[in-house]
This record gives C-alpha cells, sequence and structure tokens, in this order.
C-alpha cells in the first residue's frame, strides 16, 4: 500500500462515523480496558465541545482511578484531595461565578469520605454540575467494599460477601441528595450500551445547561463496571451490572 | 513452637492485632497499606476473637472511632498512609490530649499532597514533632523488619496503656509490601468487659457504677491555670517515657571509623552499604533509633565521641537529621543523605554518599 | 551464601507468585529470605517484578539495584534489568517475545522457552514453575524436596491438587534449559 494516502482518503465522505473526540487529549487512557470511565470522559468532553464553553470551563478530578481525568480531559483542571472535589468546585465557582465548573467522582470518593462535602454543596445549591461514576467498589486501590458495594459483592474488603449487618447497606446518594432542595437534576444512567450512552450524553448536557441558566446543583450519576475489581472480563462484567447493579441502582431521571 | 510464616509486613501487622488481642480495627484502605484491613477482613477476627473490625467512611471517622472504643479502655488501633494520617492528626490530637491508649500504624508514601504510593519517610516531623495541634507526643516506633512490624503491636499496646498515650508505628511502602520470614506470636486472650472495667475504672467510660465516681473523657479546659496544670502533667510524662522507653540498635559502632544513622527501611540500605564498605576496606557502622519519640540522643552523643563522623540515610529531604545534630552538638560532622518522593537509594548510592560527604579525602583506618 | 535475584515480566505471568514460591523453598531449607514486588497502578497490565534474596546470614537492603540473577520474562524487563546483572552473574530468559537479545559477555546466559513448554503441558498457568525450575537447574541454591514444601505452603488449600502439575512443569524446566554463553574473561 502506498504511504501517501490520508486518512481522509480512506474514509469516503459521508462514511465517517465516529472521530476522536475534540476535547480529549492524544494521552493513552490509564483506564482498564474495558472500562466505562473512558466513555463518561468522551461524553464530557463532547458536550463542553458542542456547547463551545473549553474557554469558560474548570473540571475538579477526583482521587480514584479518574484521578488522572486532566490527563486526558483537554482543559483547566484540579485535582482535589479524596472526597472533597464538591468543596474544591464550590471554591472556583465562588471566585468565577460565570464559568463553567464540574466535578467528576468515584463512589468511594464522592459517597464515602466526600458524603458532607457532597450533601453540603447540593444544599448550597452550588451550580455546578456532578459527574458520579459508581462502579460499586474502589477501583484504583485494588477493589476493596465502596459504600455502593451490593449486598452479597465480594471485594477485598469483603471477601465473604458484603454482609449488611456488619458492614452496613449501599447507598443510595443520588436520591439522597435529589430531596434537597438545593438539587435541581438528579438522574442515573449507564454507559454499557449504545442506547444508554446516547442517553447519558443528553443527561449531561442539560445538567451543564442547568448550570448555564443558574438552576443549581446538577448531579449524574453514571452506573459503571469495574471489571477488573469485580475480577470479570469486559463483557461479563457488563452482563453482571445489568443483571445485579441496575436493580438496585434503576436508571433514569430522579428530579 | 511458634509459627513462622512468609508474611509481608502489613500482613504481619494485622495478624499480630489478632494475636495481641486487639479489640477494634478501625479503617480505610489507601495504598502501600490497604493489606492490614484486607488480612483482617479474610481472617475473620470476630469468629477467631471476637475482635471488630470495621471499614470506616473515611480516615476522619476511623480515627474517632478509634477515640471512642479507646475512651472504653478497649485496646483499638486504626492504620492508613500519610495522606489519610493527616486527616486523622485532628483526632490524634484528641486522643493525646485525653491520654487515650491506641496504636495509629503509618505505612508511609511519598508526599506532599497526594504525592506518590512508593515508600517514603517524609512524615518524620509529623510523627513525632506533632503533626496535629498542640504540646503532645507520641511514641514513635520505627520497624525495619517484617518481624518487628508484627512484634512492635504487642508492644505498642504495652506502651501506650503503661503511659496512656497514643502509639504510633511508623512504617512504609517497603516493609509494608516486602514478605520475609515472620515468628508469629502466641494468641493472647482479649480481656473480658468485666476486666476491662475493673483494671481501667479510674478513667475508662464503661458506664458509672455505685462505687466509683464519673469518668469524663474530654480535651476541653476552660481555665488557662487548669489546662497549664494538663499541660505541665502531660510534660511530666513524656520526660518519663524520654528516661524509660528509648530503643536503639547498634551495628559495629563500637569500632567503626563512621557510621550512618538511619531508621526503619533505610537502616536495611545502610547495612548493605556497610558491607560493600568493608569490601572495599572501609570500617562502617549503623546506628538505627528504633523509638523515634523518644529519640536516643544520649547514644548518638557519646559515639560521636568514638567516630570521625556520620551521615543520617532518611527518605526524605532532612528531617531525623536535624535530631541527630542536636544530639551530636557540634562533636562531630554529621550531614544527610536521602532521596525522596518515592526514590529508594541504592546501597551504593549511600555507600558513595559517606565517602563524600563524611570521609572525604581520607581512607579507612 | 547470599543470593540476590530479580524475576521481571508482565502482570499476570505469575510474576510474583513464582518469588514467592522460591522464597518459601528458601525458609524450609532453614535460610533467610525477603520478597520485595513492585507495585501501585502501573501494574495493571502492565509491568511486574519481584526482588528475591536467599541467604545464610541477616538480610540487609530487600531493594538492591545489582543482582546475582536476573530472569527475564518480556523485553521491557531485558531492557531495564540486563545491565544490572553482576559481572559473573547470571541471566535466565525466555526467548518468546524477547526481540533484543542480551549483548552482555560477562554474565552467564540460559534460554527455557518457558510460554512454548506451558502450551505443550497444555496449561499456561504453568510457566512460572518451568521458569522456576530452569533457574533452580542452573543454581540448585534450594532442594527439589524443600520447593515442593514451599508451593504446599504457598498455595492456598483448595489448589493443592495442582502440585504434581507444578512438579511436572519445574522438571520441565530443569529439563529445557538451555545454556547459550559462559561468562568470558
Ligand atoms: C485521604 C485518602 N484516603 C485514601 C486514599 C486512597 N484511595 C485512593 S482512590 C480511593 C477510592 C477510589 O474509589 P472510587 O472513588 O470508587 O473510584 P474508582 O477508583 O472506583 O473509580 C482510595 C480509598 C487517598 N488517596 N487519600
Ligand atoms: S480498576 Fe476498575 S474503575 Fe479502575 S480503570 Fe480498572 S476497570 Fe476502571
Amino acid at each position: 500500500m502506498a504511504n501517501n494516502i490520508t486518512p481522509e482518503e480512506i474514509i469516503k465522505k459521508g462514511k465517517l462515523v465516529f472521530s476522536k473526540t475534540a476535547l480529549m487529549t492524544d494521552k493513552v487512557l490509564s483506564y482498564c480496558p474495558g472500562c466505562g470511565h473512558g466513555v463518561v470522559h468522551r461524553l464530557t468532553m463532547e458536550v463542553i465541545e458542542e456547547m463551545g464553553i473549553q474557554d469558560k470551563t474548570i473540571g475538579v478530578a477526583p482521587v480514584g482511578c479518574s484521578v488522572l481525568a486532566y490527563e486526558f480531559m483537554n482543559i483547566d483542571m484540579q485535582q482535589a484531595p479524596h472526597g472533597r472535589a464538591p468543596a474544591v468546585a464550590t471554591g472556583i465557582k465562588r471566585a468565577f461565578p460565570d464559568k463553567f465548573v464540574f466535578t467528576y467522582q468515584g463512589d468511594g470518593d464522592l459517597a464515602a469520605i466526600g458524603t458532607s462535602e457532597t450533601i453540603h454543596a447540593c444544599n448550597r445549591a452550588e451550580n455546578i454540575v456532578i459527574i458520579f461514576v459508581n462502579n460499586g467498589i474502589y477501583g484504583m486501590t485494588g477493589g476493596q467494599m465502596a459504600p455502593t458495594t451490593l449486598e452479597g459483592m465480594k471485594s477485598s474488603t469483603s471477601p465473604y460477601g458484603r454482609d449488611i449487618e456488619m458492614m452496613g447497606h449501599p447507598i443510595k446518594i443520588t436520591e439522597m441528595v435529589a430531596g434537597l432542595p438545593g438539587v435541581c437534576f438528579a438522574t442515573r444512567q449507564a454507559v454499557h450500551k449504545p442506547g444508554l450512552v446516547r442517553k447519558t450524553k443528553k443527561a449531561i448536557r442539560k445538567a451543564f445547561e442547568n448550570q448555564r441558566d443558574k438552576k443549581g446543583t446538577s448531579i449524574v450519576e453514571v452506573v459503571s463496571n469495574c471489571n477488573s475489581g469485580w475480577k470479570m472480563t469486559p463483557v461479563k462484567s457488563n452482563e453482571w451490572l445489568e443483571e445485579n447493579m441496575l436493580s438496585f441502582f434503576p436508571l433514569g431521571d430522579i428530579k | 513452637m511458634n509459627e513462622v510464616k512468609l508474611m509481608k509486613g502489613n500482613e504481619a501487622i494485622a495478624e499480630a492485632a489478632i494475636r495481641a488481642g486487639v479489640d477494634v480495627y478501625f479503617g480505610y484502605p489507601i495504598t502501600p497499606q490497604s493489606e492490614i484491613i484486607e488480612h483482617l477482613m479474610l481472617e475473620k477476627p470476630h469468629e477467631r476473637t471476637g475482635m471488630v473490625v470495621l471499614q470506616a467512611e473515611s480516615e476522619i471517622a476511623a480515627i474517632n472511632m478509634v477515640y471512642g472504643a479507646a475512651a472504653c479502655g478497649k485496646m483499638a488501633m486504626t492504620s492508613s498512609s500519610s495522606p489519610g494520617i493527616s486527616l486523622k492528626m485532628e483526632g490524634i490530637s484528641y486522643i493525646a490530649a485525653s491520654e487515650l491508649p491506641c496504636l495509629i500504624v503509618n505505612v508511609v508514601r511519598g508526599g506532599p499532597g497526594l504525592g506518590t504510593i512508593q515508600p517514603s519517610q517524609s512524615d518524620y516531623f509529623q510523627a513525632v514533632k506533632g503533626g496535629g495541634h498542640g504540646d503532645y507526643r507520641l511514641i514513635v516506633l520505627a520497624p525495619s523488619t517484617v518481624q518487628e512490624m508484627a512484634d512492635f503491636v504487642e508492644l505498642s499496646f504495652e506502651l501506650a496503656f503503661k503511659y496512656r498515650n497514643p502509639v504510633m508505628i511508623l512504617s512504609d511502602g517497603i516493609i509494608g509490601q516486602m514478605m520475609e520470614k515472620v515468628v508469629l506470636p502466641p494468641q493472647r486472650q482479649r480481656l473480658s468487659d468485666e476486666e476491662v472495667e475493673r483494671r481501667y475504672k479510674s478513667w475508662a467510660t464503661t458506664g458509672k457504677t455505685a462505687d466509683r465516681e464519673r469518668n469524663i473523657i474530654t480535651s476541653l479546659e476552660l481555665k488557662p491555670e487548669r489546662q497549664e496544670q494538663h499541660n505541665i502533667n502531660l510534660q511530666d510524662k513524656y520526660k518519663k517515657i524520654s528516661e524509660n522507653e528509648i530503643r536503639y540498635e547498634e551495628f559495629n559502632c563500637e569500632d567503626a571509623d563512621y557510621i550512618f544513622v538511619a531508621f526503619g527501611s533505610s537502616a536495611r540500605i545502610c547495612q548493605k552499604a556497610i558491607l560493600i564498605g568493608k569490601e572495599e576496606g572501609y570500617n562502617l557502622g549503623l546506628l538505627r533509633p528504633i523509638s523515634l519519640w523518644p529519640f536516643p540522643s544520649n547514644i548518638i552523643n557519646e559515639i560521636a565521641d568514638r567516630v570521625g563522623g556520620m551521615l543520617v540515610v532518611e527518605m526524605n529531604a532532612g528531617q531525623m537529621v536535624e535530631d541527630v545534630l542536636l544530639a551530636v552538638n557540634g562533636k562531630v560532622k554529621v550531614k544527610h543523605f536521602g532521596r525522596f518522593g518515592g526514590m529508594i537509594p541504592s546501597p551504593r548510592e549511600v555507600f558513595i554518599a559517606i565517602k563524600q560527604k563524611i570521609i572525604g579525602g581520607k581512607n579507612g583506618k | 551464601m547470599t543470593e540476590e535475584i530479580i524475576i521481571a515480566g508482565f502482570g499476570g505471568q505469575g510474576v510474583l507468585s513464582m518469588g514467592k514460591i522460591l522464597a518459601y523453598s528458601g525458609i524450609m531449607q532453614d535460610r533467610e529470605v525477603s520478597w520485595m514486588p513492585s507495585y501501585g497502578p502501573e501494574m495493571r497490565g502492565g509491568t511486574a517484578n519481584v526482588t528475591v534474596i536467599i541467604s545464610d546470614v541477616r538480610i540487609s537492603s530487600p531493594v538492591l539495584t545489582e543482582y546475582d540473577t536476573a530472569i527475564i520474562l518480556n523485553q521491557q524487563s531485558m531492557d531495564k534489568f540486563e545491565k544490572d546483572v553482576k559481572k559473573g552473574g547470571l541471566l535466565i530468559y525466555d526467548p518468546n517475545g524477547i526481540i533484543r537479545k542480551p549483548v552482555r559477555k560477562d554474565i552467564d546466559i540460559y534460554t527455557i522457552e518457558g510460554a512454548k513448554e506451558a502450551a505443550k503441558i497444555g496449561n499456561s498457568k504453568t510457566f512460572n514453575m518451568i521458569v522456576l525450575g530452569a533457574y533452580l537447574k542452573v543454581n540448585p541454591i534450594v532442594k527439589m524436596e524443600n520447593v515442593l514444601k514451599g508451593l504446599r505452603k504457598s498455595l492456598p488449600e483448595r489448589h493443592h491438587h495442582l502440585i504434581p502439575l507444578n512438579e511436572k512443569a519445574i522438571k520441565m524446566g530443569a529439563k529445557k534449559v538451555n545454556n547459550v554463553q559462559k561468562h568470558c574473561c
């Protein structure tokens, strides 16, 4: 094959169905193959690109597998201490009320160590977007139990399955904060199927539009997989998600 | 016969805690120490001894759970690594002020901030000089082997209850993650509730009975005169600890020409540097502080009379070296060599450093 | 006697467990041992290595930069560790996937077709035991009986039925190891 053919020539006009998201950097994602984090990154960046707000957006990365989100999202970002992203985002938003501010957090970050920051940011109706990737486990640190780990689910700190009596119930934090007047939009989505990916993108778009319209806090929960932490193949983990996670964490708008 | 096992330092701490009869462990996962809570969960200590193990929602919650349980006279412990230990500092200050016995394990990783998960010794200052607010001291023990990780659990509780003072085991990612041979102590029985009530009735909140005054655990004292007296009492206790609880290990300090001063895994690296030095005709030694507070100042001062200089080797930018300088008080040359941010010095690098910084042009004897 | 070994390859090749079995075998032979792994998220599908030291005296530094033996199971590890073998030391590698062969002339070099032999046995998990067998043939620091005891100790009870298969793999490695260079000078 002659090597002077450009990609544009190979992909004939009208046949192009997907290209790299403009606001994703060229860095290779550090996520395990099959992990949902990458999709949620892409959707967030697509929304920011389509709204044309790259120059007005500041993101906050958590501590969790997505701690390196700033490596992949081609926008200005800050990296917060574990669980503190909503407080850091509050600082940014109060300092720059006209900018777009969002946090990107895992379930351990948002619903365990950061519960207080989550609740109080929502209660103050901080005009920010919270993107919450719920994979029911601590991925980054090697698969320990999360506040969202399902009853009976095995993890490295619940090796015999989550025992409700000893370890408490899995927490539905999106429902909890939906009850606060400061929250204008609370929804639960997923990204393991194409149709759901499109819905999630719409939800993220709506959340950023709420921020533009100064409506208060929007939280978009994405029920996702952690194939490494769950010790499954990516395909199996998506099946498991469908069969187990969604009955406890049903999809759809909560508020 | 005692059991010999191959274990990680983290696993050894967990197993030793079960065997020491610890009542409660509260913790939150963080690398490089998550194996402590993972091993505990795997071992079902509630079935083995009745020990309670709980994954808290945060390090802040965990240390305050320890506060509550310790104030009941129970053997309570927590563990974490650097960023998590920073979060515990408020609670640690309260525990020290309230004179409660407990064990806090720090498997140090490189900072500041989120830093790195690789090993470091950069929390020395935080451990021995305060970290939390107010004039308080922790008893700080620095293991350098997996065996010591196991042994120091029981020792820590012994000291903690003897002085009603929190004890910290200051380890690091190397000793936490490495496996070595370990001889495990025999299983001790946990104290019964009645025994706890009887032993600690002078201070623990176990429920007021007719035969004693109420026990209140607080660190608040609004009258400055009384708060000063409380501080004086604490200082008296710290003085007693300083007089009685200094621990260290010497390697060839009797006739070495120059010595290293190093704790924890740095001391292991220095031992190898001594061997390299021997091959090249140098007579080197090592003083390894085991209790970082109280610090073995007197012995270091004595050795300063015999040697030509000391190199303090630490995986930080120079922390313990300040205590060595105070101890030596200008008698001989003291220099620091460190790698940090998660980098580990190689034995050869350490040997070259003592040659360049301390020995200078002169050769060994 | 002190033997300082680095075992390095991909995560998932059984590098860490091979080191653990070696260390346990050392204990069974009444030796001092240490096992220090690389750790962290970069291990997710990335490289993994472990330093194992077996000695008849107290072990000093568990972390090293020079080794008596390097057991190399992928190209990255070859690039990283070939230079760290002590002069006159030993390098064993599986040529599968190695595109740049070792160039050192001052060390002994052996190859073991671990991946190929594991495929012949029909169980890819025997790979690390084949490599271990190759190493122990070249440098019999622990006796076979102690290796089997070490295996028994380090494998969880439910995997004990696999011990005969592992023994077979170790023997296979011992048989198939191939000397490609004796150090000169
Ligand atoms: C103060 C503090 N405590 C603990 C940790 C260790 N830590 C890092 S990530 C993490 C949990 C991450 O889980 P989650 O938020 O669910 O995100 P995921 O990795 O699953 O995407 C923990 C406990 C830390 N870095 N800082
Ligand atoms: S550990 Fe889990 S959450 Fe983290 S990148 Fe891998 S699959 Fe994703």
